[in-house]
């Protein structure tokens, strides 16, 4: 979140898309209710009437997968306002803080003129090359002045600014063009569109709450594109109240990420090293724009805090490698693996697809529970059948670990081996763990785990030690690495001496780090996680702390400056305990608050007061530096240069559709990668003419292993279904409490049809379209078994990330 | 001195490791009174929901190797002591009916090759075998890559893949990171890519 949690109360209006935070985030719910309170107005956009939904004052059915359609129309519908009422916008803020103002080649051509696609594709419409579903991106960047830097046109009205650009793409999204392809009412549709443009009026804030309908999707980059380009004209980043607030769904979902436990970055949101990168300042250069490298000069306006790139990497490198790791060694850099395909090569999809293959021999598994939460799950079940051995670590038996012996499988045909870990849970260990709104938050142990089950910390250390043992012994190729890596944890290792690591030490002094503004490039600092640096200081300069220094341990829930809900001395947030970040957008050029009932900052007597400001420079009238510190040109972007799919959001059909692109000959995404294992079945609309989605319900979670095993829950919640509209199971024959059998082109499930009012059929451009949806938390393993709705989702993800498209695909419906 | 929930919990701190006693002159001098030593020993503890990621507070109370209560923390500023229906279970992670939930591993099993069912390992047994495959896997021509077929030095091992974990605690996941690219591994993902 660029927000946090308790900052929706602030909020004037809220726009709840691709979520259902009633349901999945039921701590969210009671700020939105708070906000409700004070007049704000919630708006639930949703294919589903949903519990959100019940609450909201403006409800809008929308096809899933059509967000961009939606978003989009009410984009236009703010561009055309602010043409027809400009005073009720903040335009300062669109021409200062964003690369509205900016030039762009002129040479470029967008989805307007050339029909769905951008200039520069390297394929023809439609095209099906993986190797050409491809952008030579070279028009869609900025015209540089004689420095290097971006041209700007601050008056907004050169043909080739991002501005103008960003109107004309847009022309497309009229309201009835986007009725046709969401099937949302027109004047539903348009009286979402007034009461969240109100929200662009300077002292007014507007949030949009968004979740996994918004990321899962082959376009879900563009997703969240389109509502960071709404929020950016709205001036609702960095206020309070406002923000693009993705609400996460595992409790540590937002640490790990932030540990990038992931195949494209390294701890701190680190590039991943590609084989290009020879030594330590290619890999370096590579992550900084430069004229040469066909980019552009830093803006001086800009704080581009990325410029400090080789401190982080090389202070990481010092927390791996310890003393041994010098400038001399180019401090081991060369001991990292580095990739040859494109990092999403490596990602769940592309693991799976190789793990099918047969050349994924050994998996671990950390209370990942993919036979579950993966896409296309029998595919995926039988890629774990081709690994030589797996290695599952969890509370309890999951499918994953159970794969062996699921139904429909012969065990002895199966040749795995199975190495099944007893984890400890949340309570039995310590340790700390990081909120969707960056809060790290230290929790305790309540009691020892469960005869011989251990954390995890501990499992992966004996693992290591054990590894480090057998390549002392033995050797094996570059056993010099592994040897040269600085573990040296005990038996058991202490959660509170990893944490000071993740932090960083003055490697001079021995001292813990302060914050990342003194890490260093030249081996005399250390830091696991820049980004984590302040979280465990020095005791005396947090001594109050429960556990003194460690900032996570925090416990004053004092509600802070302004009274916004800040709550800056409860735990710690990242970076530096910034709890709003773009904050500097929440002032005007002299530092005075758009806002002044809810400030986040304010520039007074020569020093700012509220939250820690993003980049402690004076405002930009007095030589101060530009809102957007991490953007080298200091400029938030509405125009995305660096996308795979292009640098505006454009309506693209799911991968399985039920109709044709009624936006553009560009029927789909053009760039996301086309899977093809035998197992990779694509449904027809002819054979498939239903949308299906995925989701959640508040009783259960995720795969369903923490939740399917408890008793309690089991009773609330106890199997799984399928929502159907009244008119879809009249026409099926399907009576509510029944069964009804869901088909993919993948598989097949059985689930107890839910008949409700909540779906209803969709109007899509003259054609009448059926939804169903169904939660995705069971499995044949636990206390509470069932079909997997997994088993029906197809293998095929975004174009920038991979995200499986998990909601919005094709199924048919039949009574059991 | 009235004991509120928050003075309650102040007293008793960060570290209670299952047991808060009464006892002492610093207690008098907090309370106002010498407190009659209490006859049970209970722990109680500030936790952070595993579920989703909220964040909010839960208090734990342990006992006898069971979780006697748990309660949400009127403290924390995000729930202020409220639970959903997950939140609410959480004991039931450990203790249902008074017992351990009967579902919870406590012990390493390991599934041979075409077997139909588990058996039970000690630790350092199954430790050295996931080493011993590690260290195999990795090293097996097919899988370790020195170079690459464009000839860049590339030192990563193709044949092992990690997935999770998205509720491990941020030190875990800093510890898994750390081992899996100083082996070498790539194939490297968890929930929060899908």
């Amino acid at each position: 979140m660029t927000n946090h949690w308790n900052d929706v109360a602030n909020s004037d209006v809220m726009m709840a898309i691709g979520s259902n935070p009633a349901e999945n985030h039921p701590a969210c719910f009671g700020w939105v209710q708070k906000a409700k309170d004070r007049g704000a107005k919630l708006i639930s956009v949703d294919p589903r009437f949903t519990r959100t939904s019940s609450k909201a004052d403006i409800y809008a059915p929308m096809r899933s997968g059509t967000d961009i359609a939606f978003i989009g129309g009410m984009i236009k519908y703010v561009l055309d306002d602010m043409e027809a009422n400009p005073d009720n916008y903040n335009m300062t803020y669109v021409r200062e803080y964003t690369n509205a103002a900016l030039l762009i080649n002129s040479d470029f051509q967008g989805a307007d003129e050339l029909d769905g696609l951008f200039s520069g594709y390297k394929g023809v419409y439609n095209e099906t090359d993986n190797a050409k579903r491809t952008y030579d991106k070279s028009a869609w960047q900025y015209q540089l002045n004689k420095s290097g830097i971006p041209q700007r046109d601050p008056d907004l009205k050169d043909n080739n600014c991002v501005f103008q650009i960003l109107k004309r793409h847009f022309a497309r999204y009229d309201a009835d063009t986007v009725s046709n392809i969401t099937g949302t009412p027109k004047d539903t549709y348009l009286e979402i569109c007034k009461t969240y443009a109100a929200s662009g009026t300077p002292g007014k804030a507007g949030t949009i709450l968004y979740a996994m309908g918004t990321t899962q999707h082959t376009y879900g980059t563009q997703n969240i594109r389109a509502y960071a380009i709404l929020q950016l004209l709205l001036g609702n980043i960095g206020i309070a109240g406002g923000g693009i607030n993705a609400m996460r769904g595992e409790s540590n979902v937002q640490g790990s990420t932030d540990m990038c436990i992931l195949a494209h970055i390294l701890p701190g949101y680190l590039a991943q090293v590609e084989n290009k990168d020879v030594d330590l300042d290619t890999y370096v250069n590579r992550h900084r724009p430069t004229v040469a490298t066909g980019q552009f000069n830093a803006d001086p306006l800009s704080l581009d805090w990325w410029k400090n790139y080789k401190k982080y990497i090389v202070s990481l490198l010092k927390a791996w490698y310890g003393d041994a790791a010098t400038s001399d060694n180019d401090f081991y850099f060369n001991y990292l693996p580095k990739t040859t395909k494109p990092y999403n090569d490596y990602s769940h999809i592309a693991l799976f697809e190789a793990m099918y293959a047969g050349d994924i021999k050994g998996l671990m598994c950390w209370g990942q529970n993919p036979a579950v939460g993966g896409p296309n799950a029998n595919m995926e079940r039988k890629a774990l059948e081709k690994l030589d051995w797996l290695v599952a670590v969890d509370l309890w038996e999951t499918e994953s670990a159970a794969f062996w012996k699921r139904p429909g499988v012969t065990p002895a045909n199966i040749p795995t081996e199975v190495f099944m870990l007893p984890a400890a849970c949340s309570y039995e260990k310590e340790g700390s763990v990081t909120n969707s709104g960056r809060w790290m938050q230290w929790r305790y142990k309540a009691i020892d785990p469960p005869e011989d089950a251990k954390n995890d910390l501990s499992i992966i250390n004996k693992i290591m030690v054990k590894v480090r043992e057998l390549y002392a012994a033995e050797g094996g190729p570059l056993s010099e690495a592994i040897a040269a890596v600085d573990w040296n944890y005990g038996d058991d290792p202490d959660p509170r001496e990893v944490a000071k690591e993740v932090n960083g030490y003055d490697l001079t002094t021995g001292k813990l780090m302060a914050s990342f503004g003194a890490l260093k490039d030249d081996g005399t600092t250390s830091s696991g996680n820049w980004l984590y640096c302040n979280s465990v200081v020095d005791p005396d300069l947090e001594p109050d702390a429960p556990i003194p220094g460690n900032r996570a341990s925090r416990r004053d829930p004092t509600p802070g400056p302004f009274d916004i809900g800040l709550h800056p001395k409860w735990a710690w947030c990242w970076p530096v305990n910034r709890r709003i970040i773009y904050n500097r957008a929440s002032v005007d050029l002299d530092g005075v608050p758009w806002d002044k009932e809810q400030p986040v900052i304010w520039w007074q007597e020569g020093k700012w007061v509220g939250d820690v400001p993003d980049g402690g420079a004076a405002p930009m009238n007095q030589d101060g530096y530009n809102a957007f510190i991490m953007k080298p040109e200091g400029v938030a972007n509405i125009f995305g240069r660096g996308r795979a799919d292009g640098p505006l959001p454009e309506h693209y059909e799911p991968w399985e559709s039920p109709v044709a692109n009624i936006m553009s000959k560009q029927h789909n995404d053009p760039a996301f990668k086309i899977w093809a294992s035998e197992l990779d079945k694509k449904g027809t609309a002819d054979d498939y003419p239903i949308v299906a989605t995925t989701y959640r319900v508040v009783e259960h979670w995720q795969a369903g292993q923490m939740t399917r095993n408890l008793p309690w829950i089991v009773e609330l919640q106890p199997e799984m279904f399928v929502e159907i509209s009244e008119e879809l199971a009249n026409e099926k024959g399907i009576t509510n409490g029944g069964k009804a059998i869901i088909e993919t082109a993948r598989g097949q499930i059985e689930a107890i049809a839910l008949v409700t009012k909540r779906f209803q059929p969709f109007q899509l451009n003259g054609k009448k379209v059926h939804q169903v949806g169904m939660p995705w938390h069971w499995g044949y393993s636990g206390l509470s078994r069932g079909d997997s709705a997994n088993v029906l989702t197809p293998h095929v993800g975004d174009a920038n990330t991979m995200i499986p498209e998990f909601k919005a695909f094709l199924c048919n419906i039949k009574k059991a | 001195m009235e004991l509120t929930r928050r003075g309650f919990l102040k007293l008793s701190g960060a570290s209670t490791a299952g047991f808060l006693l009464f006892k002492g002159a610093g207690w008098k001098k907090v309370l106002g009174y010498s407190p009659i030593p209490l006859h049970k020993k209970i722990g109680e503890i500030t936790t952070i929901c595993p579920y989703d990621a909220s964040g909010c507070g839960f208090i734990i109370e342990a006992d006898n190797g069971n979780i006697v209560n748990i309660e949400g923390d009127p403290d924390h500023p995000i729930n202020l002591g409220a639970a959903c229906a997950k939140g609410a279970s959480l004991a039931q992670l450990r203790t249902v009916d008074g017992k351990l939930n009967e579902r919870r591993l406590t012990k390493p099993m390991y599934r041979a090759p075409g077997a139909s069912g588990w058996e039970e390992k000690s630790w350092d047994w199954t430790i050295g075998q996931i080493a011993r495959r590690i260290k195999d896997t990795r090293d097996a021509p097919d899988n370790w890559k020195a170079t690459d077929d464009q000839g860049y030095t590339v030192n990563r091992t193709e044949g092992i893949a990690s997935l999770g974990g998205a509720a491990l605690d941020n030190e875990e996941c800093y510890l898994l990171i750390k081992m899996l690219r100083t082996l070498g591994v790539v194939y490297v993902e968890h929930q929060a890519r899908i």
